[in-house]
């Protein structure tokens, strides 16, 4: 019984260990070596390479712009996704057709949907001219806002769906039981819906914060991190460190391990903010 | 409960929704300056997709093959994992659960910089392969999870007497609770087929030969044509041909996909 268990389990624990143990280990070894892209290993030389990461120039705007992306995009997200769900939530032909409309761009890769911004948004090709904005993606705010507009387009449906399957997880005598005690429908939201939505509304929380904080695509195809690189996010300048311009894989790697420490920080947060609040 | 304006304000937003990709349909066979497409409608962007390089059909066939050996290596791999998983007690199971949902904290950039290296290493660097079994570790988590809850919800008894009956467990896992799990596999399947034909960051750093990419890499780099004039039209039928499959599978598996949610959130 034993052995037949792992004999099964044995393609998942080989995937496991060669593809993300292994690379783990190396990109820690990484981080505190003197690594090229073209010269390879060459030795040993903590802490340099978090040194550099941290005096690059680049480096504290990319995490200014990589945070106040993250806040400006879940904050959007996730009340358009609330209003949207709470819209579609009884099932009729209506809502059916709705849910759909806003659910097809999710089927989209993140790649595909910039592309479409891109010649969206593109003075030669934008059908957007009445909307009297002259340039979408010219100036650090507009390339930001224009980058939003796109990934709240791509997600909203996305969230709309998770949130949905909380809605539906609230028994309706929980509702009848408000509109007996008089309640209307703003205190019902706000005293009913919210409360009972939080474990959800916190999953799509922590899932919308590790995805913008990720971001790169969007970025890597919309603006290419300008104008004047104010739209460098810190994926995309760990990608920068690696493969474009420094090749420098040691400090690529240093930078990684720095988000990868952020991450697991940002994520304990919410968990445990989330169990305050419930316990 | 819908009365008339709320259909309005509900369907116009509906319509702010589709409105990106019936303009991107729309203007890739439209008459526009700077485009393969200049007089009338027709299909001239496409031609120029068609002529690009190694050619739109080179690339259809690259995302193609990566997708359908991701989408193959992950149910194979999910569907025994998640047998063993559900079915079975062995030492460091819980470790091995728990190590493979990890995979989901680590992000993208920090996996693909040793990756780099490590399939130079194993000669899969710059490999469809090598990229498919990538992408596949990316998708275990949620496919182990998804097959485990699948095959814990198959009833006990049902392997139990396919044993009695003299079945070996791979057996009754061929022909007994596959057709229990089937659709946990579907849903498998179609969310690493998105992923994988729609994956851009691995491939740019994995693939480096510009015969070997996938066609969202493939459209991007069409933009930066010469004398930085992009076309446009041949953008918009890129995003076209790159939409297509995942719209028309969406929607045929729309249930499915909904699924995968309904599981996720539940446990999570």
């Amino acid at each position: 019984m034993k052995f037949k268990g792992w004999a099964y389990a044995a393609p998942t624990a080989l995937f496991v260990l060669i593809f993300f143990v292994v690379p783990i280990a190396i990109v820690a070894r990484m981080s505190v070596s003197d690594w090229r892209l073209l010269t390879g290993n060459r030795g040993f030389n903590a802490p340099e390479n978090f040194s550099d990461v941290l005096g690059d120039r680049l480096f504290w705007p990319a995490v200014w712009f990589t945070v106040k992306y993250t806040v400006v995009t879940t904050v959007i997200l996730l009340a358009l996704a609330l209003l949207m769900a709470l819209i579609v939530q009884e099932s009729s032909r209506w809502t059916g057709f709705l849910r759909t409309s806003f659910l097809v761009p999710s089927a989209l890769g993140l790649a595909s949907a910039s592309l479409l911004f891109y010649a969206l948004y593109s003075p030669q090709s934008t059908p957007l001219e009445f909307l009297g904005i002259e340039s979408f993606l010219g100036t650090p705010n507009a390339a930001l806002w224009s980058t939003v507009v796109l990934i709240v387009w791509r997600f909203a449906g996305f969230y709309m769906l998770l949130l949905l399957v909380g809605l539906q997880a609230i028994p309706g005598d929980v509702y009848e039981a408000a509109r007996l005690d008089g309640a209307g429908r703003w205190q019902t939201f706000r005293h009913v819906t919210v409360p009972l939505l939080r474990s959800s509304l916190a999953m799509c929380a922590i899932l919308c914060v590790t995805g913008s904080m990720l971001a790169f695509d969007q970025f890597y195809i919309l603006t290419k991190g300008g104008p004047d690189n104010s739209t460098i996010t810190v994926v995309q300048l760990i990608y920068n460190m690696a493969f474009y311009g420094q090749n420098n894989l040691g400090r690529a790697a240093a930078l990684s391990i720095l988000v990868l420490a952020a991450l697991l920080i940002v994520n304990v947060l919410q968990f445990r903010g989330l169990r305050d609040k419930e316990g | 409960m819908f009365r008339t304006p709320q259909r309005v304000l509900t369907g116009g937003l509906a319509l702010l929704f589709l409105f990106p990709l019936v303009w991107a349909s729309l203007a890739s066979v439209s008459p526009q300056a700077g485009t393969a497409q200049i007089d009338g409608w027709g299909f001239g962007n496409y031609r120029t997709l068609i002529d690009y390089q190694a050619g739109v059909g080179q690339y259809l066939l690259n995302s193609t093959l990566v997708s359908l050996m991701t989408v193959v290596f992950t149910l194979v791999v999910s569907l025994l994992g998640g047998y063993a998983f559900a079915m079975f007690r062995f030492p460091g199971r819980d470790a091995l659960f728990l190590l493979t949902l990890a995979i989901l904290m680590v992000p993208y950039a920090t996996l693909l910089i040793p990756l780099y290296v490590l399939l130079t290493e194993l000669g899969l660097q710059n490999s469809l392969i090598g990229l498919s079994l990538v992408l596949t570790m990316f998708q275990l988590p949620f496919a182990t999870f998804m097959m485990r809850i699948s095959f814990e919800a198959v009833p006990k008894d049902l392997p139990e007497s396919a044993l009695v009956d003299g079945c070996g467990s791979f057996r009754a896992l061929l022909y007994i609770l596959v057709p229990a799990v089937k659709p946990g596999l579907i849903t498998v399947g179609l969310f690493a087929f998105l992923a994988a034909w729609n994956d851009f960051i691995t491939p740019l750093v994995l693939i480096s030969d510009s015969e070997k990419l996938p066609l969202p890499l493939a459209v991007a780099n069409m933009r930066q044509q010469v004398m930085g004039i992009v076309d446009f039209g041949a953008t918009e039928a890129g995003v076209v041909v790159l939409a297509f499959p995942c719209i028309v599978l969406f929607l045929i598996l729309q249930r499915h996909y909904v699924r995968g949610f309904m599981s996720g959130a539940l446990k999570g």
